[in-house]
């Protein structure tokens, strides 16, 4: 029998444009906001600073970190290497998914979240190395509050991170929109604290 | 679903009714609503009893400088009056109030099962109620801004904090159900116009106010530890007070084009030209995000040479006039399809135009008020051009509430009074703003009630800004009243989906 006369059309192509990559987009796009905002006020301090002679005498410095503050560098720097192997992580959470491998994916995501607490704990740890207090001075009270803020956007990314954990251990094999999300998120986050590490830790 | 279905909640069992049935369920439905309609219905309710307490507070401040020796209130709470006036026009009223339209109506005219994301924007609206106390009970307690008092200054900072995570966490719901949750088929640009400024307004929402989150945390931290760096209290308004003025309270007026785009489509049968037109001068209305989020002034100096007055004319022209061309367009568009199609009068558009009307007001007074040549800097001009916006957005809020209300509450509202309180709150606004416009000429210095003098009739400016203030609380009043009874015990609405959509094809 010929159908094709009679047969329906195909119906419009169902257009699947996940909501949860979106928010993630959203919240990433608010995350680079708040951190960029802060980073900025911090560049008009730190070039408004007033000028001092460097200790050899051989040249003018901007007087805005404090001489006897020594930021350590090596956990500073050993955070930014721990945010490229959480998007690799993240990235390997997405390519698990998408081959319905749920073990590797729940694998991935746990890794994730290690390297999110080790991120905390390093922040933790500069906090404790650098020995100073939130009220010794104009630099020291800016610093706490935009490294904290760092912090709370990678509690926030942790909070996502376990979301996406638990559900892919319950076996929610169809969240790839959700994993994709927490991916993006990833990178979000890692880009923001890159340029807070340079701004911050390296250009200080 | 489609759009003219009810939402899940409003079509639920006999279980849920029956708990609704006592009071306590009833206030606990509301407590963990996720139906659009009952967040936005929420957010509208709260604003409206927020603007006539907003109003009655221009009121004592407008009485307050009639006379130099005046004392209605205690001297030492006039700083806290000022500031919280401002807070609360763009806060606790035209923010929210756009926003609970935007949350209500988006989701059915985009053809969405539910809001996207809809628990978290009624967290967001709980950490905006919340919020809004925290920082009325600073205001009331010598905080705020200047205030006297370290801890409730704290108190301030917390509940402003709260109430930018909760208008963010609601943007971010209304810009993803636009986004990702149109029904298939439907592009970007087939949204209804409403749907659009929605979104618009809501990114803009979502890119300027962590500017202001990330400067309060700064000040915050600040003034908790060291009240130095960030110049303690006196110094917080130099650090958030831009989110208080233009061209940042722009934005939270763009949906009241969409609202008049909107009516007018539905008062022309779908028919509008040009409407991809209507879409760029939306757009360009959210160009105040520009000025917003680099917390500069751009003002300009006709005195100097020609190329010092192109150089600051530039940059003004791009911060500050660009804004008024989308208004511009926008009604250019909505007048030339009402000219086109002979439509009939809805008693809706009447205050919808009139909102849109003061709301750029509003925005050529913001760019006079940048021109340095007129000297306006520290006086009350500053305080009219936030008054026509905010007051705008009110007047936009009665025409969409009584345009969207029956697809909202299923009941129709009567025509001849929304005519009348529309006619009257543009009067109210024109009576609380115009008057600083002028006085501002007059060097009437701001945020000062007592003290000041200049030549000119100081008793009648200060009267009439008090009176309009009197009277726009009284229409917000009378029309909540209105709005009640319509929505409870009016006829049932007959309106068709048509209602909420125009013509794509124009």
């Amino acid at each position: 029998m010929n159908t094709s006369a009679t047969a329906l059309g195909a119906g419009p192509t169902v257009v699947m444009r996940r909501p949860a990559l979106v928010l993630a987009g959203l919240l990433s796009a608010v995350s680079a906001m708040l951190m960029g905002s802060m980073l900025a006020i911090w560049l008009d301090f730190r070039s408004n600073a007033p000028l001092r002679e460097s200790p050899d005498g051989g040249k003018m410095l901007r007087d805005w970190l404090p001489e006897n503050i020594k930021i350590p560098e090596v956990a500073t720097n050993t955070m930014m290497m721990t945010f490229v192997i959480t998007c690799v992580m993240a990235q390997w959470a997405v390519y698990s998914f998408r081959r319905n491998d749920s073990k590797h994916a729940s694998l991935a995501l746990g890794v994730v979240l290690l390297t999110e607490i080790a991120l905390v704990n390093a922040q933790l740890a500069v906090y404790s190395q650098m020995g100073i207090g939130v009220r010794d001075g104009g630099y020291m009270t800016m610093f706490y509050a935009i490294t904290a803020t760092m912090l709370v956007i990678i509690v926030v990314c942790m909070g996502f991170t376990l979301l996406a954990l638990f559900r892919s251990i319950a076996g929610r094999a169809g969240d790839r929109d959700l994993v994709s999300a927490h991916a993006l998120y990833c990178y979000a986050v890692s880009a923001i604290f890159a340029a807070m590490w340079l701004v911050v830790y390296v250009q200080k | 679903m489609t759009a003219i279905d009810a939402s899940p909640s409003t079509t639920s069992s006999s279980g849920l009714t029956a708990t609704r049935s006592t009071l306590l369920g009833a206030v606990a439905a509301y407590l963990t609503a996720s139906d659009h309609k009952r967040i936005g219905r929420l957010l509208i309710s709260f604003s409206a009893i927020f603007a006539i307490g907003t109003a009655i507070e221009g009121a004592i401040l407008g009485a307050e400088r009639i006379s130099a020796s005046s004392s209605i209130v205690d001297a030492g709470i006039i700083v806290q009056l000022f500031s919280a006036l401002r807070f609360d026009l763009i806060f606790s009223v035209a923010a929210p109030l756009m926003l609970g339209l935007a949350v209500a109506v988006v989701p059915m005219q985009v053809g969405a099962r539910a809001l996207a994301f809809a628990r978290s924007a009624m967290f967001g609206f709980y950490l905006w109620l919340f919020g809004v106390v925290l920082v009325g009970s600073s205001y009331l307690n010598n905080g705020g801004p200047g205030g006297g008092d370290a801890e409730m200054v704290d108190l301030f900072f917390t509940g402003l904090g709260l109430v930018i995570a909760g208008l963010l966490l609601i943007s971010a719901s209304v810009a993803t159900t636009v986004l990702a949750s149109r029904r298939a088929g439907m592009t970007l640009i087939e949204t209804p116009i409403f749907s659009w400024s929605a979104l618009v307004a809501s990114v803009s929402m979502l890119l300027t106010l962590p500017v202001l989150a990330g400067a309060l945390i700064y000040v915050a931290v600040d003034h908790a530890y060291e009240r130095a760096t960030f110049g303690a209290t006196e110094g917080v308004n130099a650090w958030i007070g831009w989110a208080f003025t233009s061209p940042q309270i722009f934005i939270v007026a763009i949906p009241t084009l969409g609202v008049l785009a909107q009516i007018v489509a539905t008062m022309t049968r779908g028919k509008q030209p040009l409407r991809a037109g209507l879409f760029v001068g939306v757009g360009l209305m959210s160009t105040a995000v520009i000025g917003a989020v680099t917390q500069s002034s751009y003002t300009v100096n006709f005195s100097g040479s020609a190329s010092d007055i192109l150089k600051s004319l530039i940059p003004y022209l791009f911060f500050n006039d660009l804004s008024i061309l989308g208004v511009l367009v926008v009604l250019g568009l909505c007048l030339l399809a009402l000219k086109n199609e002979k439509a009939k009068l809805n008693a809706a558009f009447v205050p919808a135009f009139l909102g849109v009307g003061m709301v750029l007001t509003g925005m050529i007074g913001g760019a006079v008020f940048k021109i340095t040549n007129l000297k306006l800097a520290n006086t009350v001009f500053e305080e009219g051009v936030l008054v026509y916006v905010c007051y705008g957005v009110v007047l936009s809020g009665i025409g969409a509430v009584a345009h969207f209300g029956p697809r909202i509450w299923g009941r129709e509202i009567q025509s001849a009074p929304v005519l009348g309180l529309g006619l009257l709150g543009f009067l109210a606004t024109v009576l609380a703003s115009l008057p600083y416009f002028i006085a501002g000429f007059a060097d009437q210095p701001a945020a000062v009630a007592n003290g000041f003098d200049y030549s000119g009739p100081i008793w009648l400016w200060n009267s009439l800004v008090a009176a309009g203030h009197a009277l726009m609380a009284l229409v917000v009043l009378l029309f909540f009243a209105l709005a009640a009874k319509s929505f409870r015990s009016g006829t049932i609405s007959t309106a068709t989906s048509a209602e909420l959509f125009e013509s794509v094809n124009g």
